[in-house]
C-alpha cells in the first residue's frame, strides 16, 4: 500500500515555485493562500498519514516508498524515496505543525515588509527541504535537504540583504555550515566505500554485522565525522557561532529554522544513524561531551545578553545541547523527546520575542522594555507559559524532556555530565527569568513617544503606529501563539515517565527504530534496565534527580527575581564587581575574535598574499601575460620583414631558395 | 661536345646575374629585363638537360616558357608603360601607393 508520501513535501515545493516565480504581481491575499494553503494541506495529509501510519502492521514499518531511481554510477545507485517510521513520522508533524502555525504568524508579522512574496517562497522553499532531509530513505538525499535547509537559512537570514550585518550573518551560516558539511560528506563517502549504498535500510542491515567497536575504528570515524556534520546544522561547539548571528533574520525565520526546526536536523541525523553510534562507544561519548559542554557555555554567554533574540539564540544553543547529550548516551528517545518539546516552546518563545519586538516598532534591547505586561497581556501569557516551560517546572512539557534526558544520563553512569546538564538548567532559568523580568515587569523604561529609530529588526517600517505606545499584536499572530502555548504546556505529557505513574508512551513509541539495528551484545535499552530489577530503588532515584533539577530550575528563578525585580541596581554593581571577567562573558568569551584571529586572518592572509598575489596574480596572470607579451614582441619582429619593399620579398625569396639549394646541395654532398 | 656541366655553370651565372640586377636596380625596364635573363638561364638548363638525356619535353618547356615570356613582355610593358604615364618615374621605389 502506498501512503503516497512525496505529496508531503512536494506541496511546500509547489507553493514556493508559485510564489517565487509569479508572485511579485499577486496581491498579498493570494501569496497568503498559496503559502499557508500549501503548508496547511501538507500539514493535514501528514496527521492523515500518521493515523494511516498507526494502522499499519509492526513488519510495515519502517514504511518505505521507493519512487525512481536518481542517479546510478557503477555499482552504486541513489533513488529518490521515502522512509516513513515512528522518527521521521514526529519529526513530519513538528515540521509541518509548527512550520504551518509560523506561517500564519509570519502573515501579522510581514505585514508592513517588502518582499513578501519573497519571504513565503523561502518559507515554503525551506519546508520542502527540511521534509526532504526528514523523509528521505537514503543518506544522499536526506544530504540534499540538509544542504538546501542551509540555503533557505541563508536566504532568511540575509532576507534584509541591503543590511551589512544581515548580509555577512547570512554568509556566515552558509560558511560554517559548510564546515560541518564537509564532514558529513566524508562520512558518506565512507559509507559508500564501505557498504557501497547509501540507502538506510541495508546500510543499517548490513551494520547489524559489526559488532561494537571498543577502540577507534571504521565506525568510529564515521560516527566523530556525522557529529562534525551535525554540530555545524545544529549550532553545537565549536561551530555555533552562527546562530546567535542568525538572529539578523524576521524573528520568524529565527523561530522556525533557527529555534524549531532546521537546527533539529544535526540531532536527527545523529538518532537516525543510531546503527552507527551505538557501534561506536567513542563517538556517542563525543556526542553527549560536546552537547553538555555547549549545554553549559551557552547557558552561561546567555546570562549576560540584553538582546532579547540574542538570549534565545543561545538558549537555544543550550537546549540543543541538551538533545545531544540525550542523543549521546544512547537515549535518543529523550533527544527526540526533547527535541518535540522544544519546538514547542522554542517557537512559542521566539514568536512571543517578536510580538514584543513588533509591538515596540523595532526595539530588541531589553534595556529599553519592562512593564510590558500592562501593555501586552497576551503575549506576557504565552511568554510565561513558554518561560516556566524552558525553566523545566512540572508539569510542563520541558520538564518532562529535560529531566528524562538528565535521568538518562545519570542512569548511563555519566554523572558528571549530569551534573553540569543540572547547572546548566539552572543557568537557563536563571536567564530565561531574567528576561522575562526586564521585559515585562518594572517600568517601561522609555519615553512613550521617544523616536525608534534605532530598531535593529530592520523592522521600523511601521507608518501607521509611528513610535506610539507598545501595543499588542493583532489576532493573527496572537493565536499560533496561544496554539503553541496549550502545545508546550500539554507537550510533554505524552511522555510521563513510570517513576510519575506514566508510561513513557512516546519512548515505547519510538523504540522500535532504535533497538531494531541495536547491536545485540550489549544492552543499550536503559528502559529494560529499569523494569528488571531494583525497579523501586531507581524510581527512588529518579524522582530524587527530578527535585534536583526543579530545585535548580527554582534557584535560577529566585535569583533572577532577586537581581532584575526586586534590587534591578545589584546587577550593574555585580557587573562592576566582576570586572573583566563579565566583559570577557559579555563579549560571548570572545569566541568569534578567537576564530577570527586563528583561522579567519590567517585563511585571509594566505588568500591575499600567496593564493591571489602570489598564485593567481604571479603565476597564473604572469604566466598569461608573458606569453601574450612574448607572442606580441615575436609579431613585433616578423612584422618588419613585410616591408612593403618590393625587392626585398624578392631578396627574401632568394635567401629563401639559396638556403633550400644548401641544404640539398648539402644532403647530395653526404 | 660540350660537357653538361658548361652550360649547367653558364646557366648558373645567367641566373645569378638575373637575380642581382632584379635586387639591386631601381629601374622597372631593368628589373624587367633581369627576369628575362633569369627565364632564359632556365631555359638554357632545359635544353642542355633535354640534348643530354635525349629527352623531347625539355624542349617543349622551353617553348611554353618563351611563349609565356612573350605574353608577360606584352602585359608587363603595357603596365610599365601605363605606370609611367601616370607616375612620371620609372624607379620602383616610388611607385609604393600600396604600400601601408
Amino acid at each position: 500500500m502506498s501512503l503516497h508520501l512525496w505529496i508531503i513535501p512536494l506541496l511546500p515545493l509547489a507553493g514556493a515555485a508559485i510564489n517565487g516565480l509569479l508572485g511579485k504581481r499577486f496581491p498579498k491575499a493570494v501569496v497568503n493562500a498559496i503559502a499557508l494553503g500549501s503548508t496547511a494541506t501538507s500539514f493535514l495529509y501528514a496527521l492523515w498519514v500518521a493515523v494511516e501510519f498507526f494502522g499499519l502492521p509492526a513488519d510495515q514499518i519502517p514504511h518505505i516508498e521507493r519512487y525512481a531511481t536518481w542517479m546510478t554510477a557503477g555499482t552504486f545507485s541513489a533513488e529518490y524515496g521515502i522512509y516513513l517510521d515512528q522518527l521521521s513520522l514526529v519529526m513530519v508533524l513538528i515540521v509541518t505543525g509548527v512550520g504551518f502555525l509560523i506561517h500564519v504568524y509570519s502573515v501579522g508579522y510581514m505585514e508592513h515588509e517588502g518582499g513578501y512574496y519573497r519571504f513565503f517562497a523561502y518559507l515554503n522553499i525551506f519546508m520542502f527541504f527540511m521534509l526532504t532531509l526528514v523523509l528521505a530513505n537514503n543518506y544522499l538525499l536526506m544530504f540534499v535537504g540538509w544542504e538546501g535547509v542551509g540555503l533557505a537559512s541563508y536566504l532568511l537570514i540575509g532576507f534584509w540583504f541591503l543590511k551589512d550585518s544581515a548580509a555577512n550573518a547570512g554568509k556566515k551560516a552558509f560558511i560554517t555550515n559548510r564546515v560541518g558539511d564537509f564532514g558529513f560528506l566524508i562520512a558518506l563517502f565512507l559509507l559508500i566505500k564501505h557498504f557501497g549504498n547509501l540507502q538506510y535500510d541495508s546500510v543499517f542491515k548490513a551494520l547489524t554485522a559489526y559488532p561494537v567497536e571498543t577502540s577507534a575504528g571504521l565506525l568510529t570515524a564515521i560516527g566523530l565525522l556525522m557529529l562534525v556534520g551535525a554540530t555545524g546544522k545544529s549550532a553545537q561547539i565549536p561551530l555555533y557561532v552562527w546562530l546567535p548571528d542568525a538572529m539578523e533574520g524576521p524573528t520568524p525565520v529565527s523561530a522556525l529554522i533557527h529555534a524549531a526546526t532546521m537546527v533539529t536536523a544535526g540531532v536527527y541525523m545523529v538518532a537516525r544513524s543510531n546503527a552507527v553510534f551505538n557501534r561506536a562507544p567513542i563517538a556517542l561519548m563525543a556526542v553527549a561531551v560536546i552537547g553538555t559542554l555547549t549545554a553549559i557555555f551557552a547557558a552561561s554567554i546567555g546570562i549576560l545578553q540584553t538582546d532579547i533574540k540574542k538570549v534565545l539564540a543561545y538558549s537555544t544553543i543550550s537546549q540543543l545541547g541538551y538533545m545531544f547529550m540525550g542523543c549521546g548516551v544512547a537515549a535518543y528517545g529523550a533527544g527526540i523527546f526533547h527535541l518535540m518539546t522544544h519546538a514547542f516552546f522554542k517557537a512559542l518563545l521566539f514568536l512571543s520575542a517578536g510580538a514584543i519586538i513588533h509591538g515596540l516598532g523595532g526595539e530588541q534591547d531589553m534595556r529599553h522594555m519592562g512593564g510590558l505586561r500592562r501593555y501586552m497581556p497576551k503575549t506576557f501569557w504565552c511568554m510565561t507559559i513558554a518561560t516556566f516551560t524552558i525553566a523545566g517546572f512540572p508539569p510542563l512539557a520541558a520538564f518532562f524532556s529535560k529531566d528524562e534526558i538528565l535521568w538518562k544520563t545519570w542512569a548511563s553512569g555519566n554523572r558528571l555530565l549530569w551534573l553540569i546538564g543540572v547547572i546548566a538548567a539552572g543557568m537557563t532559568s536563571f536567564y530565561m527569568f531574567r528576561l522575562w523580568f526586564m521585559t515585562f515587569f518594572g517600568e517601561y523604561r522609555e519615553e512613550i513617544t521617544a523616536d525608534k529609530g534605532h530598531g535593529h529588526d530592520g523592522h521600523n517600517s511601521h507608518g501607521e503606529h509611528g513610535p506610539a505606545a507598545p501595543h499588542e499584536s493583532p489576532m493573527i499572530m496572537i493565536v499560533p501563539l496561544m496554539i503553541l502555548a496549550v502545545l508546550s504546556i500539554a507537550g510533554g505529557w505524552v511522555g510521563v515517565p513510570a517513576a510519575l505513574g506514566g508510561s513513557d508512551h512516546f519512548d515505547h513509541f519510538l523504540d522500535p527504530v532504535f533497538s531494531t539495528y541495536a547491536p545485540a551484545s550489549a544492552n543499550m535499552q536503559p528502559a529494560s534496565a529499569e523494569e528488571s530489577g531494583g525497579q523501586h530503588e531507581e524510581r527512588g532515584m529518579e524522582l530524587l534527580l527530578m527535585g534536583v533539577s526543579v530545585a535548580a530550575a527554582a534557584i535560577g528563578f529566585l535569583g533572577a527575581w532577586y537581581l532584575y525585580y526586586k534590587r534591578t541596581d545589584l546587577p550593574a554593581k555585580m557587573a562592576v564587581a566582576a570586572g573583566g571577567l563579565y566583559t570577557f562573558v559579555l563579549d560571548k568569551y570572545k569566541v568569534d575574535e578567537f576564530y577570527g584571529a586563528t583561522i579567519i586572518r590567517p585563511i585571509i592572509l594566505i588568500s591575499t598574499n600567496v593564493l591571489w598575489k602570489g598564485v593567481d596574480a604571479t603565476l597564473i596572470d604572469g604566466a598569461l601575460n608573458e606569453s601574450a607579451r612574448g607572442a606580441n614582441d615575436i609579431s613585433d619582429g616578423l612584422r618588419h620583414m613585410q616591408s612593403g619593399n618590393i625587392r626585398s620579398y624578392a631578396g627574401w625569396v632568394a635567401f629563401g631558395a639559396a638556403v633550400v639549394i644548401a641544404f640539398m646541395v648539402w644532403n647530395g654532398v653526404r | 661536345m660540350v660537357p653538361l656541366s658548361y652550360y649547367l655553370v653558364l646557366s648558373a651565372i645567367l641566373f645569378a646575374c638575373g637575380v642581382a640586377g632584379f635586387l639591386i636596380k631601381r629601374n622597372i625596364i631593368t628589373i624587367f629585363m633581369s627576369i628575362e635573363l633569369m627565364l632564359n638561364a632556365v631555359n638554357l638548363t632545359f635544353v642542355a638537360f633535354a640534348a643530354s638525356l635525349r629527352a623531347l619535353s625539355g624542349h617543349v618547356f622551353v617553348f611554353f616558357v618563351m611563349v609565356v615570356a612573350a605574353a608577360e613582355a606584352a602585359v608587363g610593358l603595357a603596365i610599365i608603360i601605363a605606370v609611367f604615364r601616370t607616375r612620371e618615374t620609372l624607379n620602383v621605389d616610388r611607385v609604393n601607393l600600396l604600400k601601408l
